[in-house]
């Protein structure tokens, strides 16, 4: 029995191993009716306009409108694509995979409806290499769709092609970035590129192309099977729909749960994940993974979980992953473990995040060994300052707005932390 | 006006100790692209990378597919496994190179039968994922080259915390002293810690809840 707190749309029946088939799709939850519906019946401009009313927000972290997203690619007779964003590797994420190994059809459903929608004949799910098992589901689902005729050449008798590969990424994630993401499926190394052009307009191989989150398209068959108003039901004026959010760290019940958009965030994180380990008190938490700016208990815990807002409290909602630090945890020792793993995956095209994640590590590590000096706060505060915004994708900014946010809301735990090291330099 | 134009390094304006470039200046001709005949490819390898560059528009996006295939054949990237990859590519061997070194999966080194990657990241650390990855390591210590035990960033199982991926299956939670139950398990040929294994895993939210009925 699934906690009664949650609201299981997209994980329902999630529970039942036969959903990964496409009988068991079809049996539990109607299956790829929306599909057929959409092929024989609906225009382009009708899946478009029910999506752009839903308010669906991307799922993968930035939160753009999907329906508007797929509206700004071009018409007319041309070779365009669909990428599926299955990168998912921002530390604190892990609800693309639940979806992916849980309800493979339901993801595949949204990509031929919204590959409809963008009037793309190509599709891809760009998987990260480390989920193996994710991708053999995905492999046995995308075969089994082919099989009955919902991918491949004239699509249920209606004239229409799709063709869908399960591409694998062989670990980086900059992957995730939707321009590199295109550059490490074209067979190149993962580098972001320059935008604009942006890649509705020209994207992989130099076409049009939609790229959207595992959970976007995931939400994609409901919304057009039961229309934008009852996707508009759950959740907020600004934040409508349900959330696959997963919450790890110092939590009893980490896992993913699945909640209308607008909960309260105690809720969340005391109620469905079980609050901190016994005998401990919950510091701060990252609200939208490892790149958010983090938020005291005192700051966030009662703040409702939407885009908006944690937006306005200064952070952000990204992917929907809480990472919950408790009071055995050392915030010195967390920005550092931050800034080395964006520091090893940096791809080293931009010089602001090659080098300030680079520096940032090493001036981290200094905190921590007690070789630092008050002054050298300011200067990891204004590094940070001097990444943002500077480079051609966010991933120096995912390290810095987190980092940043530690220093100013902690700056009081990093220089005990510098006053007690051993190897401490004498003020 | 540069210092360097026109005179190369012969300059005596450049700034480079003319003893750093001895013996550096490029004496080959570029690397080209590899006949299927000068390379000693597989049959089955070279099948699998057509049909692979088969499911794609251009050719090209079949690069690290099949790398994946070349490291499945020979446990890692190895130079002439990339060489004959880049013989049925038609690449150069170079491209095939920069791809592989970019991407933290792929190996161009030489690494064991069994492949463990420890997750190190923030979820994994605060639950004790620095000391799995030290359990690991003692465990295979001293062994033959057959373990390959690295740290790794976020796995993408943070609700399994501390995890380890296991020759690309994910297990966890992990007590640090099931480190040495797995090695034992692999070098067995037995089924690595059944109980972990992330797919067999109920939801969280249909577990019990913390302090309810069961809980």
């Amino acid at each position: 029995m699934a906690d009664p707190r949650e609201t299981r749309v997209l994980l329902e029946h999630a529970e039942d191993p036969a959903l990964r088939t496409l009988a068991g799709y079809k049996r539990l939850v109607g299956g790829y009716a929306t599909q057929e519906k959409a092929y024989r019946e609906l225009e382009q401009d009708e899946i478009l306009s029910e999506l752009e009313d839903s308010g669906l927000r991307g799922r993968g972290g930035a939160g753009f409108s999907m329906g508007k997203k797929a509206s700004f690619l071009p018409r007319g007779e041309m070779q365009k694509y669909l990428c599926c964003n299955a990168d998912e590797s921002e530390p604190g994420a892990f609800k693309d995979r639940e979806l992916m190994q849980r309800n493979p059809h339901q993801l595949i459903e949204g990509i031929a409806i919204a590959a409809l929608a963008a009037d793309a004949g190509h599709a891809f799910i760009f998987i990260r290499g480390e989920y193996a098992d994710q991708a053999d589901i995905l492999d046995a689902a995308v075969a089994e769709a082919y099989e009955a005729g919902y991918l491949g050449e004239n699509i249920l008798g209606t004239h229409r092609d799709l063709e869908l590969v399960v591409h694998r990424g062989a670990g980086a994630y900059i992957c995730g970035e939707e321009t590199a993401l295109l550059d490490a499926l074209e067979g190149k190394r993962g580098n972001p590129r320059l935008k604009p052009p942006f890649p509705a307009v020209q994207g992989l191989y130099g076409g049009p192309t939609l790229i959207n989150n595992v959970e976007t398209l995931s939400n994609v068959p409901r919304i057009v099977a039961n229309g934008a108003e009852w996707f508009r039901g759950f959740g907020t004026e600004q934040s409508p729909g349900t959330k696959v959010v997963s919450i790890s760290g110092g939590v009893r019940r980490p896992g993913n749960y699945e909640v209308e958009l607008g909960m309260s965030t105690r809720e969340l994180v005391e109620g469905l994940a079980g609050g901190p380990l016994p005998g401990r008190e919950l510091k701060a938490f990252f609200p939208g993974g490892s790149s958010s700016p983090v938020l005291t208990a005192e700051e966030g815990l009662d703040l409702p979980y939407s885009f908006e807002a944690m937006a306005e409290a200064g952070s952000m909602l990204g992917s929907g992953s809480i990472i919950v630090a408790d009071d055995t945890v050392s915030i010195p020792h967390l920005a550092l473990r931050t800034a080395r793993f964006y520091h090893h995956e940096s791809c080293g095209k931009c010089t602001p995040c090659r080098e300030g994640t680079n520096w940032t590590a090493k001036m981290l590590e200094r905190v921590v060994r007690g070789e630092a000096t008050p002054m050298d706060l300011d200067i990891i505060a204004s590094v940070q300052q001097n990444i943002i915004g500077h480079c051609l994708c966010v991933l120096g900014d995912s390290m810095a707005m987190p980092v940043a946010a530690m220093v100013r809301k902690f700056r009081e735990e990093f220089e005990d932390v510098m006053a007690s090291a051993p190897t401490a330099v004498a003020a | 006006m540069s210092p360097v134009d026109g005179q190369g390094i012969d300059n005596p304006k450049l700034p480079v100790d003319p003893a750093l470039t001895e013996g550096r200046v490029p004496d080959r001709a570029p690397q080209t692209v590899p006949e299927l005949h000068e390379v000693d490819c597989p049959a089955e390898l070279r099948e699998r990378i057509e049909e692979l560059m088969s499911r794609y528009p251009d050719r090209h996006s079949a690069s690290i597919p099949a790398l994946w295939a070349v490291q499945e054949r020979y446990g890692w990237c190895t130079p002439e496994g990339i060489r004959q990859a880049a013989a049925v590519m038609r690449v150069t061997p170079a491209y095939l190179e920069s791809v592989a070194s970019f991407y933290d999966l792929l190996h161009t080194e030489p690494v064991g039968t069994h492949r463990i990657e420890v997750c190190t990241n923030i979820s994994c650390w605060m639950r004790g994922g620095d000391r799995l990855l030290e359990a690991f390591e003692a465990a295979c210590e001293g062994e033959d080259a057959d373990f390959f035990v690295t740290g790794f960033e976020c796995l993408g199982a943070c609700d399994i915390a501390p995890m380890a991926s296991i020759d690309q299956r994910y297990y966890g939670p992990l007590e640090a002293a099931e480190a040495g139950v797995a090695i034992e398990q692999l070098r067995a040929g037995a089924e690595v810690l059944p109980e972990k294994a992330l797919l067999e895993r109920p939801l969280a939210g249909d577990t019990p809840a913390p302090g309810g009925h069961g809980g």
